[in-house]
């Protein structure tokens, strides 16, 4: 199929017809947010709980039950919309949405139809390109019913009632590069934002695909919709699928084959997207006002409030780290990676006053150390190694009380134990040797019979002088201050 | 136009999710046609510029805490469950999605 | 009158007599249990009799009053509540096929704001099924009978409670009220019955018909046993949106309860219509002169939009209905039928199964005035429509405190009579449904008898105005007798 299709940008040119095809793709991306509690009741929200444990009267639809709706659903959804740019409205209100199905007990969904909480912003990916944002709004989650367990579906309500925002994007996406990078863009800026934890893998983060494609310059055809995507990758491989597909079933010229609107699965093992097996006629949703919940309004004094509570987001501080610290895009990248490694490297910047070192210890041993098995850390908070412990390390090397390399023996032993940099140099007696003396001998010692690069030295080839400094740091114990090595190894051969 | 109207009978009845008979239909759809009939009023007044009433007369931004209230436990949750598996509520067999 | 429980005339004296030590809340529970043995059979107001819940509450109650503690203000007073009602553990069933034998998992406020008043609850009323008539004929145990005469109807949807409280079985009773089920069984009965204002009584626990309608409404024989029951049960509640942040209701006791000294009543031409009853025209306009006898000044006013409340009221709460309804699908409760066939299926054959016809008339009424296409037609244009009423209502009361007249266009209806044409059926709902719409405080009063055959005054004030209602509604018991009136099988009974 692809052999015929080539890319160009981001249009997609036949080779069959040499017709240039558009992708019209717009992304639908449901957010857990991070509350304690269900959109309408006291239940815990929970993930792997036994079946049916956490359930009340109102979110499994009980005869006489009735919402109530959680204030921090409300003041996270605000959070997230403000840092996504979006518009708050000053006035939103809840609506049913009817079907029948066995995984949503009241078989109506309690949502936002006609006047979500907030309209518009947009994210700004990595390539430049922005995408735009239609609406944002609330609603509770759906139960899981389960197929695959023995001859009937098993209902598991544990789930049902979770609070959810919905984000609908324009039609803005175009390649499957922009629904990876926007995904991975929004899914960082729900966590600082403190919104959502938007783990997919947990399923606090959905997405679904809405695509079309047509030949460059006409209008837009029949737009499919792809759901069951359980990673940012197969989003990517699903969208390329779908429009691969479209465009075959197009230049078939079988009008038979021609895409109807309809929703598709994916196939994460075939890797195809499948129709939906005998899926009726479109249901009618026969959206109406919810009557059991009054409007909600918004008023200036609340969304200062979640301003504040807000944190600089991701991309802010990576600006602020390459313009103010003097850190490269990529060391800005990797450290805005994780809103805890962000705070973490911040707080060792401050403290040592040395940014770029901090940076540079915190990209390499310190992340390296949460994916290595012998520190039992998967986060850069369970680590016993403390922003302070990092600035105290960077200082005795900069007083030159340690040297780099011993630096990062000493690194290790923080991380292992948690001791003080101090008490770690202590107990493995590693302060540089800067005796000039001691130094000497060592060099003395190292220089005797190397001829040959002693020759090579006096002749302006200073990088020979590096394969001596290895011998005299372990005669040293690696306790000589290299720096003052080379200065010694170099006036001992020109002196001589 | 008595079949019209039994066609919007059965229509709707399948959106309600109730299957009802070839006769149940006939004897429905012209009392449905004779109650909307006498509905007419409605469609006729001038409401022009008139705002809806959606109830929950003058209340709004009613909320409660995100404070964890006790949960049935799963006996309770399943008590009245027509047909229950383990601690599942069961239901006829579905292929993943909304058939 | 012929009416007594514990040798009292009502609950808040029966409670009162009670709390001073007389007699037994065993003794009250087991006189009341035997009269509903007597005549339950006969006149269908319980569909369940909890005897032994009852039993084991009295016990409780004594020993509470031995003890020496705090008693509730409605100490040891029997109780009926409507079969919509929930009441943890007890069967709540609607009177529908579809939750036969449905216990749920835990109380409605107004349920346990009563037991916390110390009420005995004494079992569930019968009713129209989902709340959905006006005759309690739509019920799957059979139809309830007025006492007044056992081939009638007594009204509905709350019918059992009407008769439950009508036959002196109960003192008091709740029933529900979302287009006039609680007024009209009321004046079809010859009793006190009181659609609080929207919100001020919790609907949670309340089985859902129509939500921006549904109003737990209490039935009694005396203006004081109605409004002692809305102290109970009124006032804020955390489970219901729409419930009012009120505390609950406190009766004040005007100076001269017997004086409505310049009370401006309007009196609303729509409200006496063609089809009005003449024998309740009369019984009316009588009780309208009493009125002025007590001082108020009758205002002639209109209420311009009042041919629109009938179709109105059916499109909004058939519309909220269908979406209410939706949840009796046979997965995680009610009676499941049709469960070898596909998941939808299944839906359908349970609804099919355990709903009668009005219900899925009702159901499919709405659904219609809901779907794409038709909603802005119908269910768009029904909610301007209840603004226009609401607005009606809004400019009278500029004008006069309360607005009256007739509760019912008939007096109760033969069994059978009705029942061929929804629509006459629907009619039935003319004069109260408005204040339904408008969600405001309205009592249906007795105010005579026409050809043996009670007739109700229905008294409508401002939202959040209960008080006014009561208080008018207590003037008028005050300066007549027409609450003295008793069905046949009370009178003459003895005390």
């Amino acid at each position: 199929m692809s052999a015929t299709i080539e890319r160009d940008g981001d249009i997609w040119v036949s080779s069959k017809t040499g017709t240039r095809w558009q992708v019209v793709c717009g992304l639908e991306v449901h957010a857990q947010l991070r509350t304690r509690t269900k959109l309408f009741c006291g239940c815990e929200t929970s993930f792997g709980n036994p079946p049916n444990s956490r359930t009340c009267p109102v979110c499994t639809g009980q005869p006489g039950s009735l919402p109530v709706l959680n204030e921090d659903a409300l003041a996270l959804g605000v959070r997230a919309a403000l840092a996504i740019g979006a518009d708050v409205a000053p006035w939103s209100k809840f609506d049913r949405k009817n079907y029948f199905y066995c995984d949503i007990p009241k078989n109506y969904q309690i949502s936002q139809f006609d006047r979500p909480y907030c309209t518009g912003g947009g994210i700004d990916l990595p390539s430049g390109k922005r995408i735009r944002l239609h609406r944002i709004h609330l609603e509770e989650d759906a139960g899981k019913a389960i197929h695959d367990r023995g001859t009937t579906t098993l209902v598991d309500l544990n789930r049902a009632g979770t609070p959810l925002i919905e984000s609908v994007t324009e039609a803005d996406v175009t390649t499957p590069e922009d629904a990876f990078e926007y995904l991975t863009a929004l899914k960082e800026i729900l966590i600082y934002a403190g919104a959502s934890n938007a783990n997919m893998e947990k399923g606090e983060l959905r997405c679904d695909v809405n695509v079309s494609v047509h030949p460059a310059g006409e209008g837009w055809r029949t737009k499919v919709e792809v759901k069951n995507l359980n990673s940012f990758r197969n989003v990517a491989a699903a969208l390329e699928h779908e429009v691969l597909r479209q465009i075959v079933d197009y230049e078939s010229g079988d009008e038979s084959r021609f895409p109807v609107q309809e929703t598709r699965l994916w196939d994460a093992d075939k890797l195809v997207t499948r129709s939906m097996r005998s899926k009726e006629a479109a249901d009618d949703y026969r959206y109406f006002t919810e009557p059991d919940l009054p409007p909600l309004t918004v008023s200036e004094s609340f969304l200062e409030q979640q301003r504040n509570m807000l944190p600089e987001l991701p991309a802010a501080r990576r600006s602020r780290y390459v313009r103010e610290l003097g850190l490269s895009q990529y060391d800005a990248e990797v450290l805005t990676g994780d809103r805890a490694v962000a705070d973490f490297f911040e707080a060792a910047a401050r403290i040592s006053g040395r940014p770029k070192e901090a940076a540079n210890w915190i990209s390499n041993e310190v992340l390296r150390a949460l994916g290595d098995a012998d520190f039992a850390a998967t986060t850069i908070d369970e680590l016993p190694l403390k922003p302070n412990d990092l600035a105290e390390l960077i200082a005795l090397i900069a007083e030159g009380t340690i040297h780099s390399a011993a630096g990062r023996k000493v690194m290790r032993a923080m991380l292992e134990t948690g001791d003080a940099a101090k008490s770690v140099v202590e107990r493995l007696g590693l302060e540089q040797v800067e005796d000039t003396g001691r130094l000497e001998e060592w060099c003395r010692a190292a220089l005797d019979g190397k001829d040959a690069i002693i020759a090579d030295v006096k002749d302006g080839k200073e990088k020979a002088l590096g394969a001596l400094i290895g011998p005299v740091m372990q005669a040293s114990g690696g306790k000589a201050n290299p720096q003052m090595v080379r200065e010694i190894l170099r006036r001992l051969i020109l002196e001589s | 136009m008595a079949s019209s109207d039994e066609e919007l009978v059965r229509r709707t009845a399948e959106l309600a999710r109730l299957s009802i008979t070839a006769d149940e239909a006939a004897h429905l759809a012209p009392q449905f046609a004779r109650i909307l009939e006498h509905f007419r009023t409605l469609s006729e007044v001038d409401l022009e510029g008139v705002e809806p009433t959606t109830g929950a007369f003058g209340l709004r931004d009613v909320f409660r805490a995100d404070e964890p209230r006790e949960s049935l436990s799963q006996d309770e949750a399943l008590a009245n469950a027509p047909e229950r598996i383990e601690d599942f509520y069961s239901v006829p067999k579905t292929i993943g999605g909304d058939s | 009158m012929s009416v007594s429980f514990g040798g009292q005339p009502d609950a808040v004296a029966l409670r009162d007599s009670l709390a001073a030590g007389e007699g037994s809340v065993k003794a009250v529970v087991e006189e009341c249990l035997a009269r509903i043995a007597e005549h339950n059979d006969r006149l269908g107001a319980f569909t369940r009799v909890e005897d032994e819940r009852a039993h084991v509450r009295a016990a409780e109650l004594d020993a509470k009053r031995d003890a020496g503690e705090p008693l509730g203000p409605l100490f040891g007073v029997p109780v009926a509540i409507k079969a919509n009602l929930c009441w943890k553990g007890a069967v709540a069933d609607c009177s529908s096929k579809l939750l036969a034998n449905y216990r749920p998992p835990y109380d409605a406020t107004v349920v346990r704001r009563l037991i916390d008043a110390d009420a005995v609850i004494v079992g569930s009323t019968n009713m129209d099924e989902f709340a959905m008539g006006s005759s309690t004929e739509n019920s799957a145990h059979g139809e309830a009978h007025n006492p007044w005469d056992e081939t009638r109807t007594p009204g509905g949807s709350s019918g059992g409670s009407a008769v439950a409280v009508a036959a002196g079985m109960v003192p008091v009773a709740l029933g529900s009220d979302t287009g006039g089920s609680v007024r009209q069984p009321a004046a079809l009965c010859g009793l006190l019955g009181l659609k609080p204002t929207y919100g001020r009584v919790s609907r949670y626990g309340l089985i859902a018909f129509g939500s921006s309608l549904d109003a737990v409404s209490p039935f009694a024989r005396t203006v004081r046993d109605v409004a002692r029951t809305l102290e109970v049960i009124s006032g804020a509640c955390d489970r219901d949106s729409t419930c009012l942040p009120l505390p609950p209701y406190e009766a004040v006791q005007p100076a001269d309860p017997s004086r409505l000294a310049g009370f401006r009543i309007g009196v609303p031409k729509q409200c006496f219509p063609p089809e009005l009853d003449a024998g309740v025209r009369k019984c009316v306009e009588a009780a309208l002169k009493e009125l002025e006898r007590i001082g108020c000044e009758l205002v002639p006013i209109e209420l311009p939009h009042a041919e629109l409340a009938i179709p109105t009221y059916y499109v909004v709460a058939t519309a909220e209905a269908s979406s209410n309804l939706a949840r009796y699908d046979g997965v995680s409760f009610g009676q499941r039928a049709g469960a070898h066939g596909t998941l939808q299926e299944m839906f359908a054959a349970t609804r099919e199964a355990g709903f009668g016809e009005e219900v899925k008339r009702r159901v499919l009424l709405g659904t219609y005035v809901l779907s794409a296409g038709y909603q802005d037609e119908w269910y768009g244009r029904a909610q301007r429509a209840r603004t226009k009423i609401l607005g009606d209502y809004q400019q009278a009361f500029e004008d006069v405190d309360l607005v009256v007249g007739p509760t019912s266009p008939c007096t109760a209806f033969r069994l059978g009579e009705k029942t061929a044409d929804p629509i006459a059926m629907y009619q039935t709902d003319l004069l109260t449904v408005p204040a339904s719409l408008a969600g405001l405080p309205a009592i249906s009063v007795p105010c005579g008898t026409s050809e043996g055959l009670p007739v109700g005054l229905q008294l409508v004030a401002p939202a959040r105005e209960d008080a006014r209602v009561l208080r008018a509604a207590q003037a008028f018991e005050l300066a007549t007798d027409h609450h003295r009136a008793l069905p046949p099988m009370l009178q003459g009974a003895g005390a």
